[in-house]
């Protein structure tokens, strides 16, 4: 579904992406992580064109998603994406945040697009919600109505930067298990992350990215079990270290 | 004192009308409302030109805006005072002339305001919106000036309040607003100049200060109210 | 009809521009040295630990703020000047009294804006650094003036300047109680010449070389010395 092709981007002189191929399937669940600056916060946001690219191309069932004459709206509408940082409209209800696009972008009526939102909403756990204020929600509650949100535009694919980075320990697992429902769906996924718990668990495949090269891909019991690069196995020791928080 | 006020206190609020125009505190209270009004929309268009991409959009405005702002507002009104009925074809009403100068020089500085507005929005939440799908104009329409406009009130207020001040130069060009009133007024009473001026200028502090105090509860509220996260 | 700049900018008529313009540098200049000084005393007044102190200097601040300056001027040349003994009214009759008043208005009205961005920039420096110095030994006045006025400065001269800005084109409503300044010398003019489209293209480009200037030394400003963190 996704194709990589010898991507790279720099920021000036800096290097965030150094010469990326890799595919990824439709269906597949990825999970990408290493340490801070090793570009996977990059890679994902040049999927949906949050990021240009320098080099090489980056093809979405085929296409290549970075010409130029792309429809980037129409393109974006098509992929879901859940940042670190929530980014709930404040100014708008928990419901009106997940029917905004779909009746703006894919033109629904109102009631088909409350339909979908509220069905969402209670799919996450949260149609009690529905008509409170971002600012009443807890950091957990926000993160899971922007999945809905997300998910409101039906997206063939799902990209999750860091969904839980941003959230006090104990509503880590209410945004995770939110994920995990969807991969048991069958969603196309991509998600940068530190819990290495949750990877274990819901990937097919997990990427270890430094230095903007993806240094290993594996199953993750191949990843765990059996890492080949000497900098997934530093990346795992430290992990395994007395205070580190998953695994 | 008294039987001044007794004698004047219509002829200061109200001018002539209904024998003549509408004058005094009511004429400039409308019209310091209706340029606000009407200055609003403009700077909104101004302020978003100014947030452009383009460079070809973006630099005639802000060349334009640093125009008006360097310019005594004086000037604009003389300006519009000589060369509207020219330019419409018709004569135009001290009221017209005095609404169409505060409409561009407050329209400028609406619009420095409206940029740092929508420039005050986290990135955040226009990335959010276009990774969704919305075009630039439905997540400006949408998202992003909706807040703008919302934290930007206080500062709205307050230009309201510079605008009731700017009024007064309507004088000059013998728009019968509050200070002319005074200036005829003190011209038929002649004896007492400084009661006549101190009336006029309490009528104006009474009438800021209290629209100040007014944007001090809204910046309060302002900070206390939601946070984007 | 033909655009014909050298009436307004030759002769007679060049010359009143001209005394119009200088005088409205004057005017500036002159107000802004009396301004200044005056807008310290009102923002350390704001900024004192007396009530009473405070309250006379948010009564000046809000008092001369809410009031349009051409009330202002209006107040001082046609009402207060009625007050004054009969001498000393005559005296200033003669020595341009236009110009006095105008001063006064302005310089009463500039400082008030000026206190309150001069109030502004000293609040913004820590407290800390106020009662460090006072554990030192410092009273309120050295205090201010040895650590924290000097820090205040650079936050405060961007401000300042914007109001210099703005008390340039406020010279301009002078013109009401009849200070021969420049508008007033291009109303003038423009009666004289019926030559508006000149008089005012010559006035406007005037006003905007000073505003340009003004602006200028603004941006120089900071870029020379940009705020620096503690």
């Amino acid at each position: 579904m996704i194709d990589f092709r010898n991507v790279s981007k720099f920021y000036g002189s800096f290097r965030a992406l150094n010469d990326v191929t890799e595919t990824i399937a439709r269906g597949e669940v990825v999970v990408v992580c290493g340490p801070s600056g090793s570009g996977k916060s990059t890679l994902i946001r040049t999927i949906n064109r949050l990021e240009p690219i320098d080099s090489g191309q980056i093809l979405l069932n085929g296409e290549d998603i970075h010409r130029p004459g792309l429809d980037v709206d129409r393109f974006r509408s098509g992929i879901g994406f859940v940042f670190q940082q929530f980014n709930l409209f404040p100014h708008l209800s928990v419901l009106d945040n997940c029917t905004l696009a779909p009746m703006k972008v894919r033109r629904l009526s109102e009631t088909e697009a409350r339909e979908r939102a509220l069905a969402l909403l209670d799919r996450v756990g949260l149609a009690d919600k529905a008509h409170a204020f971002p600012a009443q929600l807890s950091g957990g509650q926000q993160q899971r109505v922007a999945i809905a949100r997300a998910l409101a535009m039906e997206p063939p694919l799902m990209l999750f930067d860091e969904p839980t980075s941003a959230l006090d320990p104990e509503m880590v697992s209410e945004v995770l298990l939110v994920i995990r429902d969807l991969a048991h769906h069958g969603q196309t996924l991509v998600c940068v992350t530190h819990e290495m718990g949750f990877a274990r668990e819901v990937a097919d495949r997990i990427f270890f990215m430094d230095e903007g090269k993806i240094l290993e891909r594996a199953t993750p019991e191949d990843f765990f079990e059996r890492p080949q690069h000497p900098r997934t196995k530093q990346f795992l020791s430290d992990l395994r270290s007395p205070f580190a928080r998953s695994v | 004192m008294i039987e001044l006020i007794h004698n004047y206190w219509l002829y200061f609020l109200i001018g002539q009308y209904p024998d003549g125009p509408l004058g005094g505190l009511v004429l400039t209270l409308l019209l310091g409302a209706a340029a606000l009004g009407l200055a609003l929309p403009l700077g909104v268009v101004l302020g978003l030109a100014r947030t452009s991409a383009h460079r070809a959009i973006r630099w005639p405005v802000t060349a334009l805006v640093y125009v008006v702002r360097g310019t005594p507002l004086l000037m604009v009104i003389f300006w519009a005072y000589f060369f509207l009925p020219a330019v419409t074809g018709h004569q135009t009403s001290q009221f017209t002339t005095m609404l169409a100068a505060l409409v561009v020089f407050n329209g400028a500085y609406l619009a420095e305001i409206v940029r740092a507005g929508i420039q005050g929005i986290p990135r955040g939440q226009s990335e959010c919106a276009r990774a969704l799908g919305l075009s630039y104009w439905q997540t400006m329409r949408a998202v992003i000036l909706p807040q703008a406009l919302r934290n930007m009130l206080p500062s709205l207020v307050a230009q309201f309040v510079t605008t009731l001040k700017e009024t007064s130069l309507g004088y000059i060009i013998g728009l019968s607003e509050v200070s002319f009133i005074a200036g005829q007024i003190n011209a038929q009473v002649l004896t007492q100049p400084v009661q006549v001026y101190t009336t006029l200028a309490l009528t104006y502090f009474v009438l800021c200060f209290g629209l100040s105090q007014i944007v001090r509860v809204l910046e309060k509220r302002g900070a206390r109210s939601v946070v984007t996260r | 009809m033909s655009i014909d700049l050298s009436i307004v900018l030759s002769g007679e008529f060049g010359q009143w521009l001209l005394r119009g313009f200088l005088l409205s540098i004057e005017l500036t200049l002159v107000t802004l040295v009396l301004a200044f000084p005056l807008a310290t005393f009102v923002a350390l007044l704001r900024l004192s630990p007396w009530k009473p102190l405070q309250g006379l200097g948010f009564a000046y601040v809000e008092g001369i703020r809410n009031i349009p300056l051409l009330a202002h001027l209006m107040f001082w040349y046609f009402g207060a000047t009625q007050l004054l003994p009969e001498g000393t009214r005559t005296w200033l009759y003669e020595h341009d009294a236009e110009s006095i008043c105008a001063v006064v208005a302005l310089t009463l009205y500039t400082a008030a804006f000026m206190a309150e961005d001069i109030r502004s920039g000293i609040r913004s420096i820590p407290t800390a650094q106020f009662e460090a110095a006072r554990a030192l030994g410092f009273g309120y006045l050295r205090s201010m003036r040895l650590v924290v006025l000097p820090q205040a400065v650079r936050i405060t001269v961007p401000p300042l300047i914007s109001q210099t800005l703005s008390l340039w084109k406020n010279t301009s409503i002078a013109t009401v109680i009849g200070t021969a300044e420049l508008m007033y010398q291009a109303q003038r003019v423009e009666t004289a010449t019926f030559r508006g489209a000149e008089t005012f293209a010559v006035t406007t480009v005037a006003y905007l070389a000073v505003s340009g200037v003004i602006t200028l030394l603004g941006v120089l400003y900071q870029r020379r010395y940009p705020v620096r963190a503690a």
